[in-house]
């Protein structure tokens, strides 16, 4: 890549690709817009006239949509929360030399490798089942009463179960960050006397800031965008309890087939995650730097 | 006080002895280096010393007191490591105020001390940097004021030198040497590198395959090795070895001559040779010399000599100078 003639030369030979990616991107991005200003209802045949930023007012002062946006930052939150303080405590216990550490790691990575929907269904049928769920079992077991997860917390329900799913990811990039700290820096904080909470919090933590921000950044992106898990146990309910603005969008489009209101949810939900990237790089952006 | 004495100790990985029993005695206030080739066990001691490897048996006692199995905080000792283990996410002042906050000193009295380390070692300026941000010295003398500022009673220095360049080195080694001066507080120093040795230590113990070959200080180790490998290792270019008989003494199997004791002679000489490749430093010069019975000695001439490739020549040495050893490899003094 150091001649003039490589480097026009890689420039041509990346074209196609580089429009193609474009076209991919910016023709559904711009379908949505346009439909985002029609009165388009599948259900309603006929005209689709513009109706400017009627979709956008429904979509936004529809109730639901405030109770979907918490959904969503708590959701995304409460994952985040559950999978870094887990994601942490268990990389420090695998970068432990004990016997069998190579299984034991594959193991913890298991969830990782089962679909959303899969695993949604396991959960929700094998685990939280409230008559035949392993944890209505042992609440009986134990003479309590058997929770309903799915009518009494479905929001934190589903918090479980995708915190199950992503803390394999976590537990995996804090590990390989653990794995790189320098072990003459630990060695030299026991001669300088830290005891285990001085070496974790002047030490290990200061190292994993960067694998962190890998973590949120790239969590955010996909626990913005959970659906399969809401949808395959809850689907939504009680209510609007386990919405989210993914799934918000689904039922506004897909079940009462407004495709223009669908639309218009959909550039919301595009603008608020774009409000969320940008905050989280100004929050946390700098540690990925130098 | 920085008496530091081991008693039989050893130090065996599964079914490997990397230290086999060794005893010594550390005198207060000396500098002693531990040298020897690679895998010898020296940086294996230290470490055991600074209590960050396990003894598996013997003692050893700090102070008098026993510290075999003390966590490495209490010993009292402070270590510089090779990679200088400075902590990358604070500054200059904070990695030097690490183990001053540690013993829970108070704000005051860190601040005194900082400032007097930075100054002994020439920091004030960066203080406020971050580790990243230093070059290779400075970040050794940043490692260095860590240890000084919590006044040990004996300071570890493992291989400290060996990521520097050249000419920084040479510096390093004559500011460690004023700084053991300044503070005479026992220092423990282990170096691959003999000239490191020769030129900082009051006493040197020569480590091979986990036992100590001999302690004692530069000049006794150069003038008097106990054995072949001593004498192999210390000393620049090696000394040279041919396999020999003394018609005095049967014992002797091979002799041993400096580079620096062999006279050129274009005439007469105890042996004869062909120049080989010369090297010109400018204030000496060294010849590889085949000889020609056997083998090929390694002389050191001045500067200004002209001998070439090809050149006959005879060398010839002081009887004093010559070394003796038997078939083992071990001194014979008289012969």
């Amino acid at each position: 890549m150091a001649t003039t003639n490589s480097r026009s030369l890689a420039k041509l030979m990346l074209f196609p690709s580089v429009v193609l990616l474009l076209i991919w991107m910016i023709v559904p991005l711009c379908m949505t817009l346009y439909f985002s200003f029609l009165d388009y209802n599948l259900l309603i045949p006929g005209d689709n006239p513009f109706i400017g930023f009627l979709n956008y007012e429904f979509f936004i002062t529809d109730p639901a949509f405030i109770e979907s946006f918490f959904n969503t930052l708590l959701l995304v939150g409460g994952v985040l929360l559950i999978t870094l303080g887990g994601g942490i405590g268990l990389a420090i216990l695998l970068d432990q030399a004990i016997w069998g550490q190579n299984y034991v790691r594959i193991m913890v990575l298991a969830p990782f490798f089962v679909m959303p929907t899969v695993s949604a269904l396991v959960w929700k049928n094998m685990l939280m089942n409230p008559v035949n769920g392993l944890f209505a079992h042992f609440a009986s077991w134990i003479g309590v009463t058997p929770v309903d997860f799915f009518a009494q917390i479905p929001l934190l329900s589903i918090i479980f179960i995708v915190s199950w799913q992503w803390l394999p990811f976590a537990t995996l990039i804090l590990l390989t960050s653990i794995q790189s700290l320098d072990r003459e820096q630990l060695e030299a904080a026991d001669l300088d006397g830290a005891g285990p909470f001085s070496k974790f919090f002047y030490m290990v933590l200061p190292h994993l800031s960067r694998a962190i921000t890998a973590v949120i950044l790239i969590e955010t992106i996909f626990l913005l965008s959970i659906f399969a898990e809401i949808l395959v146990t809850t689907s939504g309910g009680p209510g609007y309890a386990s919405t989210n603005i993914t799934y918000l969008i689904y039922t506004q489009s897909l079940l009462q087939f407004d495709v223009g209101g669908g639309s218009a949810g959909g550039i919301v939900a595009v603008i608020i995650a774009n409000i969320v990237a940008i905050f989280l790089m100004r929050l946390i952006g700098k540690n990925l730097e130098g | 006080m920085g008496n530091i004495t081991l008693k039989q100790v050893t130090k065996s990985f599964g079914d490997v002895n990397v230290i086999k029993p060794i005893d010594l005695e550390i005198r207060d206030g000396e500098f002693i280096v531990f040298v020897g080739p690679s895998g010898c066990g020296k940086s294996t001691l230290l470490r055991m010393i600074a209590g960050l490897e396990d003894t598996t048996s013997g003692n050893i006692e700090i102070n008098g007191q026993d510290a075999t199995d003390m966590p490495p905080a209490k010993r009292g000792l402070a270590m510089v490591f090779q990679s200088y283990a400075l902590y990358p996410h604070m500054s200059v002042r904070n990695n030097i105020a690490f183990p001053l906050k540690r013993a829970k000193m108070d704000k005051a009295e860190i601040d005194k001390k900082i400032a007097n380390a930075a100054k002994i070692l020439n920091l004030d300026s960066y203080l406020d940097r971050k580790p990243g941000q230093l070059s290779g010295g400075q970040r050794q003398r940043v490692a260095i004021g860590r240890a000084i500022v919590r006044q040990p009673s004996a300071f570890l220095f493992d291989e400290p030198l060996s990521n520097l360049d050249a000419s920084l080195r040479v510096n390093m080694r004559l500011e460690i040497s004023e700084l053991h001066k300044s503070l005479a507080t026992t220092m423990i120093y282990v170096t691959h590198d003999q000239v490191e040795a020769m030129t900082m230590a009051d006493r040197i113990a020569v480590f091979n395959g986990g036992i100590i070959e001999q302690v004692g200080t530069p000049l006794e180790l150069y003038n008097k090795p106990n054995n072949k490998f001593v004498a192999g290792f210390i000393g620049s270019p090696k000394m040279n070895f041919i396999d020999a008989k003394s018609p005095d003494n049967d014992k002797v199997a091979s002799i041993g001559v400096r580079p620096e004791h062999l006279q050129i002679s274009t005439e007469k000489g105890m042996w004869s040779g062909t120049v080989g490749v010369t090297e010109h430093l400018g204030s000496e010069t060294f010849l590889h010399v085949q000889l020609d019975g056997a083998g090929t000695f390694t002389v050191r001439a001045d500067g200004e000599c002209t001998l070439a490739y090809g050149d006959k020549i005879y060398l010839s040495a002081d009887p004093s100078k010559i070394h003796h050893f038997d078939k083992d490899g071990v001194s014979i003094n008289k012969v």
